[in-house]
């Protein structure tokens, strides 16, 4: 079945079955799939959540719940059973010869034990070392995956390392007992750009060094691009497509992946067209869909697709297998069995005479105190926003792109008066904004939040979350013309009027977002505020609010402020883009332009840390790898912020914080050197 | 215009919920019915309490007390008797008319009171956070009777349908803080998600947020506290008696019959206290056992 020699096998999983058994049925999670991984070799599972990824890693490791009931011919690690040997055995290779990295690093190391504790403790469970050894050990890890003076923070606790640094600690443990296999569940979706590109870098760099395997699972197929040597694509339970990553990445043959590749936003290609989506959600696995799987949501369905498809080679390439009746065709019209990536981008000339929102200096200082003694309290100051000044047109989307902590969410708040602005001027539809007039805008400027999980009142219907402002406002009086204001909302984002009985919670991620998108809708508003409304969400669903969002911009001609920080998103939806970095402004200009030709050596390395979905362009890439992380708020570094991260870095840079100056066509740049890098 | 998103077949099984019935709750809610019908019970007990108790509570039959060796439960006095001979079955229906008032209305009322200062305590934040938690924190470190004598300072008596509204609001008083105290930090929580802001961005009032948005959302913890809190105000409502405030001897009240002299024939006479202590601790366990459900049951989550 594929092309790895048999010696070189580290794991070999032939027809993996697991089943959760409920109290209304049975749900098969992962469904007769077979893989194998090499030594040394980097495997990356792709597909959307609920397609059975981590049911998969985790059946493997056997850390499911007791209804979970696993069955396989055979899963071999390293030439033995593991699927029928004891718990206690079992227990031995957990974290000595197979470990696992989890999503969440702020929550995955224990908050009450120091870093060295919890990095020693496999070293003294497992290999029996003593203190000293495993201290010494420890020291060398975190060397190993690049904290910064090791012996220091042996002591710390995980609260005083930063989301990266946690991640980091993280894959120390897990390369502790030098294991032969890492999985690694979504190591880098809750991280920014610039830190997803350090860890993955890491990650690989660990798996070609030390030769170690790694499974990586992610929903992104353009994170593994540069990565992976071989890749799974999982669709409801089922492996649809598995093979070499340069070859699928090439020619992908199966419709699913070739949706999941399309539904990224590139930021190497001129922004245009519709994403393309893949309509739909996965199927329930409860009750999937007879035959294919993917049928209900592919664009190619035929009457073959009644029967279920088996893997078969690709190509003539043994090392690329699809499961489809019309791979063929698949792969021959690639770029066009999503017909939506064909449809023209309407671009309305936006009018530049009277912008709807001016913001003006804004800023949004916040003191923070801490005590530093018995009896004393140091205080400090945390600009979160320093003099952020930028107007938005009707009709017109700005994009605010930056790494966490840049200030970008709470220029967004201080707009919505959330927060309140310690400085600065902000004015709406020629209304000067402040906390007593901020009402009477309220209803032309509204929100849409990240998280479509907490955004909504969980005691709440639909339709009463979308009633409540109508009612409060007065804005539709008469009950029965509320009700079907709200059904026309809930259509106009593409849910069904009878939705309106559900709570919340008995949505998905995506169909949330659109309840958020239309409660913001139902006050007309002329400017909506978008927070991170995609990071939250898979690719597919993803691409679908992006599409919603520019047609509604279409039809009724509303501004957004798109907050975000994935910068293919924001190149895609934004007619303008502003780069932030510790509360100021680093470079904006028209989205195209700004893109084609990065001024500010900030934007460059963000663009740079973005992965590119094709590992030809994604390989050869000259990369600028952006140092370090975020310094401290608290504690920025003297003249230009960017200073201590810059790769340009002079004397000059940190002597005075650099002035946005024209380099372009509306666009500017804060660099002292904007000439000098122009040609570098 | 975007077309509805692609049916799933879970969406095509949906149909519209039913109103639940009160069968519902009895079917998803075993425990909780249990709770609910031994409070209608008592509650039935305490109305009818002159057609069910097979004697005047205040009738002395010295024959029957302990002090001359009788009154131990018999076919006569089914529950015993106390040291006046008084028929304990009796007392006890009559009692929980004052136990079930008392109790259930005072902690009602206090938790209410709490919950709301609570959730605005945290909604406003900044210094008005800071005053009512130090107020709360005032009010905390004054014993009970000290604050049930202001109370009575304060108010004059008021009795309504027998029952004394001083002792209710005596009791109630020393249940806001606490309560204030455990909603507050549930409400830290509410208010830092996004579904308050948005009502924030949207315009509602603050009252709107609070009572809409927040409140629901805390009705976990409420429920405990109250439930919890119940039992607490049956026994200090004996404490209270001491001041000449809720029920005087001769008047029969659970808090009474587990205090005073009664409690010194504890060794000759165990179900003078053992009757009225059970009756306290079913009373409790059923609004334990009913609050609990009431919570699953409000939860939409948790529907089935």
């Amino acid at each position: 079945m594929s092309n790895i020699d048999d010696k070189n096998v580290l794991l070999d999983v032939k027809n993996l079955n697991v089943e959760f058994k409920l109290k209304n049925g049975t749900v098969r999670a992962v469904d007769n799939i077979s893989f194998q991984v090499g030594k040394g070799e980097f495997l990356a599972i792709v597909g959307e959540s609920g397609c059975g990824k981590s049911v998969t890693a985790l059946s493997l490791m056997r850390l499911l719940p007791r209804i979970a009931d696993i069955s396989a011919d055979h899963i071999k690690f390293d030439g033995v059973d593991i699927s029928k040997v004891t718990e206690s055995e079992m227990r031995k290779l957990r974290g000595r010869r197979i470990s696992m990295i989890f999503q969440e690093p702020m929550t995955s190391l224990n908050p009450v034990l120091t870093i060295g504790d919890q990095l020693t403790e496999p070293l003294l469970t497992h290999l029996e070392m003593s203190e000293k050894e495993a201290n010494a050990r420890t020291i060398e890890l975190l060397g190993m995956v690049g904290i910064p003076e090791p012996e220091k923070r042996l002591t710390q606790y995980p609260h005083q390392f930063s989301g990266g640094m946690r991640q980091r600690v993280m894959i120390a443990i897990g390369l502790a007992c030098e294991p032969d296999l890492i999985i690694a569940d979504e190591p880098t979706t809750a991280l920014d750009v610039t830190i997803q590109a350090q860890i993955l870098e890491l990650l690989k760099d660990i798996s070609s060094r030390l030769g170690v395997a790694v499974i990586m699972i992610t929903h992104n197929l353009g994170v593994v691009a540069a990565y992976a040597d071989r890749v799974n694509v999982m669709y409801a339970a089922r492996i649809v497509e598995q093979g070499d990553a340069n070859q699928i990445f090439e020619k992908p043959s199966h419709p699913y992946t070739i949706g999941l590749l399309r539904s990224v936003p590139r930021m190497d290609k001129p922004r245009g067209g519709r994403l393309a989506t893949i309509d739909g959600l996965p199927p329930n696995l409860m009750s999937p869909p007879v035959g294919c799987r993917f049928k209900p949501r592919c664009p190619l369905a035929g009457d073959a697709c009644d029967n279920v498809p088996v893997l078969e080679t690709q190509h003539g390439k043994e090392d690329h297998l699809a499961a489809c009746f019309f791979t063929d065709k698949a792969s021959k019209d690639g770029s066009t069995i999503y017909l939506a990536e064909t449809s023209t981008h309407s671009s309305a000339e936006i009018n530049k005479e009277n912008p709807l929102l001016v913001v003006d200096g804004l800023e949004q200082y916040f003191s923070v105190s801490f005590r530093s003694g018995w009896l004393s309290n140091t205080s400090g100051t945390v600009k979160a926003v320093d003099g952020v000044s930028f107007e938005v047109y009707p009709g017109q989307t700005v994009g605010l792109v930056g790494e966490s902590g840049c200030g970008k969410t709470s220029v967004g708040r201080a707009i919505l008066h959330l927060n309140k602005a310690t400085g600065g001027k902000m004015q709406f539809n020629d209304v000067d904004l402040n906390s007593n007039s901020v009402a009477l805008v309220r209803q032309d400027m509204q929100v849409i939040f990240q998280d479509p999980f907490s955004s909504l009142n969980p005691r709440m219907t639909i339709g009463e979350i979308l009633e409540e402002p109508l009612k409060v406002h007065n804005i539709v009086l008469d009950p029965q013309e509320r009700e079907e204001k709200i059904s026309d909302l809930l259509l106009k984002v593409g849910l069904y009027p009878y939705m309106r009985e559900r709570y919340p919670h008995e949505l998905s991620g995506g169909q949330r977002q659109r309840v958020g998108i239309a409660r913001a809708l139902s006050m007309e508003p002329k400017l909506i505020i978008c927070d991170e409304p995609v990071s939250a969400l898979d690719v597919s669903v993803q691409a679908q609010i992006i599409n919603l969002l520019e047609d509604l911009q279409r039809e009724l001609g509303i501004a957004y402020l798109f907050i975000a920080h994935d910068l293919a998103v924001v190149k895609h939806i934004s007619h303008k883009v502003i780069v932030m970095y510790l509360g100021k402004i680093m470079e904006f200009g028209e989205g195209d332009d700004l893109y084609s030709n990065p001024r500010h050596p900030y934007t460059r390395a963000l663009m740079d840390a973005a992965p590119i979905p094709d590992p030809q362009i994604e390989r050869n890439r000259v990369k600028i790898v952006l140092k370090g992380e975020l310094p401290s708020p608290l504690n920025p570094p003297k003249g230009c912020v960017f200073s201590s991260r810059c790769n340009f870095v002079t004397d000059a840079c940190r002597a005075e914080m650099p002035q946005l100056q024209e380099c372009g066509n509306e666009h500017q740049a804060a660099c002292i050197k904007l000439d000098e890098l122009e040609n570098a | 215009m975007s077309t509805p998103t692609t049916n799933t077949t879970a969406d095509q099984a949906y149909t519209k919920p039913a109103r639940r019935s009160v069968w519902d709750f009895v079917r998803q809610q075993p425990l909780g019915s249990i709770g609910i019908i031994m409070i209608v019970i008592m509650m039935l007990a305490a109305i009818f309490a002159q057609q069910v108790s097979p004697y005047n509570p205040e009738d002395v039959d010295f024959e029957a007390s302990p002090a001359f060796g009788g009154g131990a439960p018999s076919i006569a006095h089914l529950l015993g008797a106390d040291a006046f001979g008084r028929d304990i079955l009796s007392r006890l229906i009559h009692g929980a008319r004052t136990a079930l008032s008392i109790g259930f209305l005072s902690a009602l009322f206090g938790c209410s009171i709490g919950a709301i200062i609570g959730t605005s305590s945290a909604f406003f934040g900044g210094k008005i956070d800071l005053l009512v938690q130090r107020f709360i924190d005032l009010m905390l470190s004054f014993p009970i009777i000290i604050l049930a004598i202001i109370v009575i300072a304060i108010f004059p008596k008021t009795v309504v349908a027998g029952i004394d509204i001083n002792v209710i609001i005596a009791i109630a008083i020393p249940f806001i803080p606490k309560t204030a105290r455990v909603i507050r930090s549930q409400a830290l929580a509410v208010v830092t998600l996004p579904y308050v802001d948005a009502a924030r961005a949207n315009g509602f009032s603050s009252r709107r947020i609070i009572f809409r948005h927040i409140l629901p959302n805390v009705t976990a913890p409420f429920l405990i506290m109250m439930t919890a809190l119940i039992g607490q105000a049956i026994l200090l409502e004996a404490s209270l008696s001491y001041l000449g405030l809720g029920v005087v001897e001769p008047t029969p009240s659970w808090g009474l019959m587990l205090s005073g002299v009664n409690a010194d024939y504890y060794r000759t006479a165990p179900w003078m206290i053992i009757y009225p202590g059970l009756a306290v601790s079913i009373a409790v366990f059923s609004f334990n056992l009913f609050g609990d459900s009431l919570r699953d049951w409000l939860d939409p989550k948790l529907k089935l």
